[in-house]
């Protein structure tokens, strides 16, 4: 499908590359190791070794406790186990909260509560740069909130919300409140001390931080009550059944292990790289605009709209010169409705549909930014030739070259 | 990734007659930001022969490869022979979209409409009255839908929202549309029919027809298909195709399923007996 031969790949928060230690972890559990851990002899013994590792890697790297960590399929799984197992296991309390930005495997959920089981849901608005009114959040709870579903950062602003203050509040105005955290998106971005904050529940996904696709797992935090959402066999101390996934969780273990090592240099080197990426754009492109807060931010991603331009036609064109990146608009999810997270920002119907997100990886080399900020102005400006409010991006053109001829004066 | 042929690639990369014509003798506008996708078609008209054509898209790759088609289709037409052009001509240009683009080319054929509309000064006449917006998310008239319908043989909600959007957005609408599918394909009130007082011809060709419309086009979502092999007295004759052949649900299908779904149009008692190869 694309042009050109080389491939730039910031779309890691869609997926991400399988790192080379984390495949060498693997390949024995996929050759040689192929025993199944439940088994009575030590071939299968020693693949049960693999999962104690994992284990205390996966703990390691989110300040848990190896007992406090499920394996699971993927990041769906863990949201879906989580909040089937807190309904089930306190049945009387009918309300529950989550935020209008989650992911769909969270709002879906909810809602489908709300259709099917009668749940009463209250959804938190964010403000337009994404961010919670932590009032809302703290009048929205009652005695008989269940649990409170916030994820940690935005898969698509990368926008980071205050987990632990927020864990504060809920927990100050009703503790038996469950609180669970959608973390698939901050895990080897930003710091995970789960012995440190009041969140009783955590969902990671191993292909969102270099671990293969297929493989995610669950905090539950000690003492918090969880039934099985897929019943059946003793694996995971009976609270996921099915054989596990050897080799993709020692992959995911070591994913998280590298994880944290490389924690710093996604807070340092990456998001020089972002933050370089972005201001060029945002200078040398009049209709850009940035989504989300800057401030409170993974330090991978950046979610910027073109106004006047659709985003599968930018996407088509960066794809074309060898640059994976991904959008919010209508077109690009088959759906006619832009992205739901940016709709709940309020953002202009003149941006929304041009909405562009690069999220980088520790893989991403400043060679590889370079060539993205030289090939986006060519490719918006092609396309502006070919929209219906060109003039209106002209305007903004000269507006802005206005600014920069005046001299500037504070 | 959308599956976009090679000519659809072409044109997204390479758009022909891009820009707007000086001096136009016709405009249309359609679409709008909000909505997503817009398109401004401007022509120049020379004793009723197009013979210039120019677009603007704001809009995804499948809208401007359908633009980009549109104009190359009519330059050179006169306006009465590109009235004719519908949607379906201008998806076969591209050698097809995916289903749920099928509304790019729709806006293409859309702009043409405009576009003569102003040409001839009989825009801004649309009588709400007579036609009014069924989709309110997304504007779409009743004239439209039913177009659509016709000129595509559509029979599902889904398909419609595919080619005009009508339905992709609150849902409200869905009982109007599924009225105006049953109305435009003629097949409500539904009135069961008596195999007895038919020709064998004609008892094929009615229980053919009922098997394509309602049942082959949801046997062929999972994979499967069905065939007519013969009507004998009450009996009627299939073989099961594709996914369906060997299925264990299969019995469950032919009984639940097919035999319920005729039975609905069909006033004498019938059984469904299945032909294995």
């Amino acid at each position: 499908m694309s042009i050109a031969e080389k491939v730039i790949y910031v779309d890691n928060n869609a997926t991400s590359k399988v790192d080379k230690e984390v495949l060498e972890t693997m390949l024995p559990y996929l050759t040689d190791n192929y025993g199944n851990p439940s088994s009575m002899h030590y071939f299968g013994g020693k693949v049960g070794k693999a999962l104690d590792t994992a284990r205390e890697q996966v703990a390691d790297a989110l300040g848990a406790q190896p007992t406090e960590i499920i394996f699971t399929s993927c990041g769906s799984e863990s949201n879906n186990m989580a909040i089937r197992s807190i309904l089930e296991t306190i049945p009387e309390r009918r309300q529950v909260i989550t935020t209008k930005v989650e992911h769909p495997c969270v709002i879906n959920v909810v809602k489908w509560l709300e259709r099917e089981h009668g749940y009463k849901a209250h959804y938190l608005s964010v403000n337009s740069k994404g961010q919670l009114d932590l009032s809302e959040l703290s009048n929205a709870i009652t005695p008989k909130t269940a649990f409170v579903s916030i994820m940690w950062a935005n898969n698509e602003t990368g926008v980071v919300f205050p987990i632990e203050k927020i864990a504060q509040i809920i927990k100050r105005k009703n503790p038996n409140t469950i609180i669970h955290v959608d973390g698939v998106q901050a895990v080897g971005k930003i710091s995970i001390d789960m012995s440190n904050n009041l969140v009783d529940m955590l969902s990671i996904s191993g292909h969102k931080f270099h671990a293969p696709k297929g493989v995610g797992a669950l905090y539950v935090k000690r003492g918090t009550p969880i039934v099985p959402f897929l019943i059946g066999g003793h694996q995971e101390r009976g609270r996921r059944a099915g054989t596990e996934n050897v080799a993709s969780i020692a992959g995911l273990g070591k994913a998280a292990e590298l994880a944290k090592k490389n924690l710093k240099d996604e807070a340092t080197r990456v998001k020089a790289l972002r933050d370089k990426l972005e201001q060029s754009i945002l200078e040398k492109v009049p209709n850009a605009i940035l989504n989300g807060d800057p401030h409170n931010r993974v330090p991978n991603t950046t979610n910027i709209s073109f106004e006047y331009i659709e985003g599968e036609l930018i996407l088509l064109h960066l794809s074309d010169a060898g640059i994976c990146a991904s959008s919010g608009s209508a077109c690009t999810s088959g759906s006619l409705e832009p992205s739901h997270v940016l709709r709940a920002m309020g953002i202009p119907f003149t941006a929304i549909h041009g909405s562009t997100r690069f999220s980088l990886s520790r893989f991403n080399t400043e060679e590889e930014v370079d060539y993205i900020i030289e090939k986006v102005p060519t490719i918006i400006d092609k396309l502006t030739q070919i929209s219906p409010y060109r003039k209106e991006i002209e305007k903004k053109r000269i507006h802005c070259a206005n600014l920069t001829d005046i001299p500037q004066t504070v | 990734m959308w599956h976009y042929t090679e000519k659809v690639q072409d044109l997204y990369r390479n758009p022909k007659n891009v820009g707007e014509v000086d001096n136009p003798d016709a405009t249309g506008e359609v679409g709008s930001l909000a909505c997503g996708d817009s398109m401004k078609l401007t022509l120049k008209i020379e004793s009723g022969k197009i013979i210039e054509a120019k677009f603007l898209t704001f809009g995804c790759g499948s809208a401007v490869a359908s633009a980009s088609a549109l104009t190359e289709m009519i330059i050179g037409k006169t306006v009465e022979e590109a009235k004719k052009i519908t949607n379906k001509d201008i998806v076969n240009f591209l050698g097809g979209l995916p289903d749920e683009k099928m509304h790019c080319s729709v806006m293409g054929q859309e702009a043409l409409e405009a576009a003569f509309n102003n040409y001839e000064g009989t825009e801004g006449q649309e009588n709400n009255l007579t036609d009014p917006i069924i989709c309110k998310c997304f504007g779409v008239h009743e004239s439209k839908i039913r177009e659509v319908i016709r000129e595509n043989n559509l029979t599902s909600i889904d398909e419609v929202t595919n080619y005009c959007k009508a339905g992709g957005g609150c849902g409200l609408c869905d009982k109007e549309i599924v009225r105006l599918i049953s109305e435009e394909r003629e097949l409500t009130p539904i009135r069961p029919r008596s195999l007895a007082n038919l020709t064998k011809a004609q008892q094929i060709m009615l229980v053919d027809e009922l098997m394509s419309k309602f049942i082959a086009v949801e046997l062929r979502k999972d994979g499967g298909d069905i065939e007519l092999v013969d009507i004998k007295d009450s009996k009627i004759y299939v073989k099961l195709r594709g996914a369906c052949q060997g299925c264990r649900s299969s019995q469950v299908t032919l009984k639940n399923f097919v035999e319920f779904t005729l039975q609905e149009h069909i006033q004498d008692k019938i059984e469904i007996v299945e032909i294995i190869d």
